[in-house]
Order: structure tokens, then sequence, then C-alpha cells
């Protein structure tokens, strides 16, 4: 199988201007690839860089040296380099990201924060929404909650809907920060099942988890990340 | 549906300078727009956003610089060269325009449903029960009860009158709208509820916008983009998370750092 994301020696230092310009260096020379079908995990302790490797795969964070190149459709997109634009493109179609937190909109009710990225991607709002509907249904979400915005519902319950709303789309590559942190036994277990079937389907995953048992459940590949981290 | 894929440019400004005697307004803004994509320009009092949105919505003549439109026909026109005509067509069909203050957007003293259909008019329809009727679907998609629409705006809420300013500016299916401050001077719940139904409609849409805030909040729910200017200059621009998640500039950094985070 061909890889379908590759990191080339990427570095990612902070600047902070506020106090006096020190500079923060997290990572450097950052070199891993993952095939379709394949979950990365990435290891180290708080404050190793893995968040930021995260972020810079997806665009939030930008990288001051590599590549990092995602193949999918036929074509690559450099993340290090590419346009908004094309990154916005990558993250309709292509490339998702489940933070530990869900961003909660106001007002919107929970079945349509997670049927969202499917609606933006062309899917009719219905159809959209069915696909929700099972997704909740099995994280354990009960549905008189699906109507009501999930700013009022739990740490757990929180992460659930945005677990939801990040593995709905098919997507061709899945970033995962943490995704079971909340969660209890069940759910852990029901995240490591749907990690199962994405990977069944090709999606490369890279996550970070701090679970032993969801680590040796869903990783392939481990890559220490303090190989990586950069002498302050 | 977004087409943020489309290879042409929606709107292009390019080396856009404006002084007021002296005094500078705006220097050397570019930047392309796609369709589909919402631009946040962000930044203090005085750092040249509205002067720049004024430019932009050809509202003001630039002292440098152009600004290029991609008419319907595809063809990619300076906003200077164009007729009374085709200037007329974008103000009243192909673009919106909201103002922070919905008095100057609305006409106060002509009923809602008039406001609304006043838009439809001027792109030629004359059928009133089909005038009326699509008034009162706007009202509805903005949240304003149908019962009111022959009460006039001045007897609405604040929050009332700036959905209803944005029900007169979608109805003719703009492909641009641009908003200067469109939740300055509203009660939080109300900005709120204005954010989601603006966040709702310009998905729906694929309308692209250029969006005039102080509010970072408001950038980080609303755009995909966000342009920073301090002293009438781009100092940063950058996928709206990138730039407020990951801020380069000293002023970003501090812009970023001032506000309880969005």
């Amino acid at each position: 199988m061909s890889a379908v994301l590759e990191l080339k020696a990427v570095a990612k230092t902070f600047t902070m201007h506020l106090q006096g310009g020190i500079r923060l260096p997290v990572v450097t020379g950052v070199e891993f690839a993952v095939r379709a079908g394949e979950c990365v995990v990435l290891a180290g302790q708080s404050g190793a860089g893995k968040s930021s490797i995260l972020k810079m795969i997806f665009g939030t964070y930008r990288c001051d040296a590599g590549s990092i190149r995602v193949h999918v459709d036929g074509s690559t997109v450099d993340v290090a380099r590419a346009e908004p634009r094309q990154i916005l493109r990558l993250r309709t179609h292509a490339l998702g990201y489940v933070s530990q937190f869900l961003r909660a909109v106001p007002r919107v009710p929970t079945v349509d924060v997670v049927a969202e990225p499917l609606v933006i991607a062309g899917v009719q709002r219905d159809n959209a929404r069915r696909r929700a509907a099972d997704l909740l249904r099995r994280l354990n979400i009960p549905d008189r909650l699906w109507p009501l915005p999930p700013a009022t519902f739990s740490g757990g319950e929180q992460q659930r809907v945005n677990i939801a709303r990040g593995f709905i789309s098919d997507l061709q590559l899945l970033l995962l920060d943490e995704p079971t942190a909340a969660l209890d036994a069940g759910n852990r277990a029901v995240v490591v099942d749907l990690v199962a079937e994405k990977k069944r389907r090709g999606t490369a995953v890279v996550a970070i988890v701090h679970d032993d048992d969801v680590r040796a459940a869903i990783a392939d590949t481990v890559v220490d990340v303090h190989r990586f981290t950069a002498a302050a | 549906m977004m087409q943020r894929d489309a290879d042409q440019p929606l709107l292009v400004a390019e080396g856009l300078s404006r002084w007021y005697g002296k005094q500078l307004g705006c220097r050397d803004v570019s930047f392309a727009l796609y369709a589909g994509e919402v631009i946040a320009v962000v930044g203090e009092s005085g750092s040249g956003k509205t002067t720049l949105l004024q430019l932009l919505s050809a509202q003001l003549a630039p002292s440098r610089g152009r600004v290029l439109y991609c008419m319907r026909d595809g063809a990619m026109r300076d906003l200077a060269s164009l007729g009374e005509a085709e200037r007329r067509f974008l103000f009243r069909t192909d673009w919106g325009y909201v103002h922070q203050d919905p008095t100057l957007g609305l006409r106060m003293t002509v009923s809602a449903g008039a406001n609304v259909g006043e838009r439809l008019m001027a792109i030629g329809w004359r059928h009133y029960g089909q005038i009326r009727r699509t008034a009162g679907d706007w009202l509805g998609r903005v949240e304003i009860d149908t019962g009111r629409i022959d009460d006039a705006p001045g007897t609405y809420s604040g929050g009332m009158r700036q959905r209803l300013q944005i029900a007169r500016n979608l109805v003719t299916r703009p492909r641009l709208v641009f908003m200067d401050e469109p939740t300055g001077g509203l009660d939080v719940s109300v900005q709120a509820r204005l954010l989601d139904l603006l966040r709702g409609l310009v998905a729906e849409l694929g309308l692209a916008a250029v969006i005039v805030t102080h509010d970072l909040a408001v950038a980080r729910l609303l755009s995909h983009r966000i342009i920073v200017m301090k002293d009438g200059e781009i100092v940063e621009t950058g996928l709206t998370d990138q730039v407020l998640d990951d801020p380069h500039q000293p002023y970003t950094q501090l812009l970023v750092s001032s506000v309880l985070p969005p």
C-alpha cells in the first residue's frame, strides 16, 4: 500500500513576540509515513510535541521547515506550502481532525452538529441526519438529547458528539487527538470499533492515545515523538 | 454547496490604497476571494477595515490599485470601468451589503415585507402575490414572525432589524455579501442567534462574504480565512484557525492574547 501521508524534516518553533521574542522550539526533523488502512499512534509525554504535529498536518499550525505531503485522489498536496483554499478543500473531502474538545456552536442541535461535515461536502441534509443518528446511537447518546445543542452536555457526552462528527465522513486521512480521554470503558470500546472500521475502509489514521488498551487495540505502528523533540 | 474549487476568483484586490488627503485609509492591499469563501477582516478601530470594505464594494474609489470582479458571464471586470447599469446590477442583485447599523440598510418607514420585496421589484419582479410570498418566506428564514410582515422596522428590536436587513440582502440570491460589524451593538444572546443564522445561510447558499469585525469569535465562527489589518496595511493572513491558533506577527499575537479564547 502506498503512503497517504508523508512527513519529511518537519520543524516547528513558536516565537512569542509579547514575551520579548522568546523562541520555543517544539519539534525538529519529524519524519514518518502512514499508509492507507494503517493507524500510526504518536507516543511521548505531555509537551513532547504530539498535538503540535497533528495540528501541523491539519494545517492549523504552520510549519517552519520540511514537507507534509498528503496523497489523495491521485494528487498530492503539501500542507506545509499549500494555499489556504487547497487546505480547505482537503478538509472538506479528505482530511479530518477530531480534537479533544468539542467547539460547540450555540443553538445548533446535536444531530446537526454531527451531520454538518456531510452537509458541507454536499450530502442531502436528511441523509446526513440519518447517518448522524446512527453514529449517535452507537456512541450511546440518548435520542432525547439529539435535538438539543451540546453546550450543556457532560464532558464525556460532548466528546462522543465530537467523535460522531469526526467519524461521519468517509475521509482518507483522519487525525485523532485523545479521542477517548473522557470516556468510560464501554464507549472506549465503541471508539476502538469505529477506528477499526475506518481502517478496513482504507482510511489512514494518526492518533494520540494515552490509554494503553486503546493504543494496543488500534495501533499498527507507534512513533516515539521524543526523538523529534527539539532541544530548548 | 461551497464551490471553493472554482479556479477563477470571484473578486481580486490588487494593490489597493486610499488616502483621505494626507491621512492614510489603507495601503497596498491585495488578495483574492473565491466563490463560497468567507474572509474576515479583523483589526482595531482605525486600522482601515471599513475603508477596505468600501473600496471592495465600489462605494469609494481607490487612490491606487484596482478591484476586479467576476461578472456572471465569467468576465473579470475592473469595478472602476463599469457602466451605471452594470453597477446597479451588482448593487441590486449580485451583491449584498449589511451595515452595522440596520437603519442604514433598511427603509424605516415602510413595512418589513416591502423592505424585502423592494429588492425583488428592483430586479423586475412584478407579481404582488409572489413578491409577498417570497418576502414572507425570507422573514421565516431569518426567524421573524410572519405576522409582523406589515409592521415597519421602526417597531422592531435591534436583533430583528438586523435579521430583516439580512433577509433584504439575501432575497436576490447574491453571490457576494459585504458585512460591516454585523453583530456590533447587539446583546450577546442576540449576537449568538444572529451568528448561527448567518453561518447556516452562508453555508446553505454557498455565499462568498467579506466580513469586517473586531470580534475574533465572530471571525472564528463565520470565516474560512482571516486578514489582519493594522495602520491601513495587511499584517498577516491565513486560514482562520491558523491565524487564531498560531499567530506569527507581534500585532496578531497581541490581538489574540487580548481576548478570552473565542
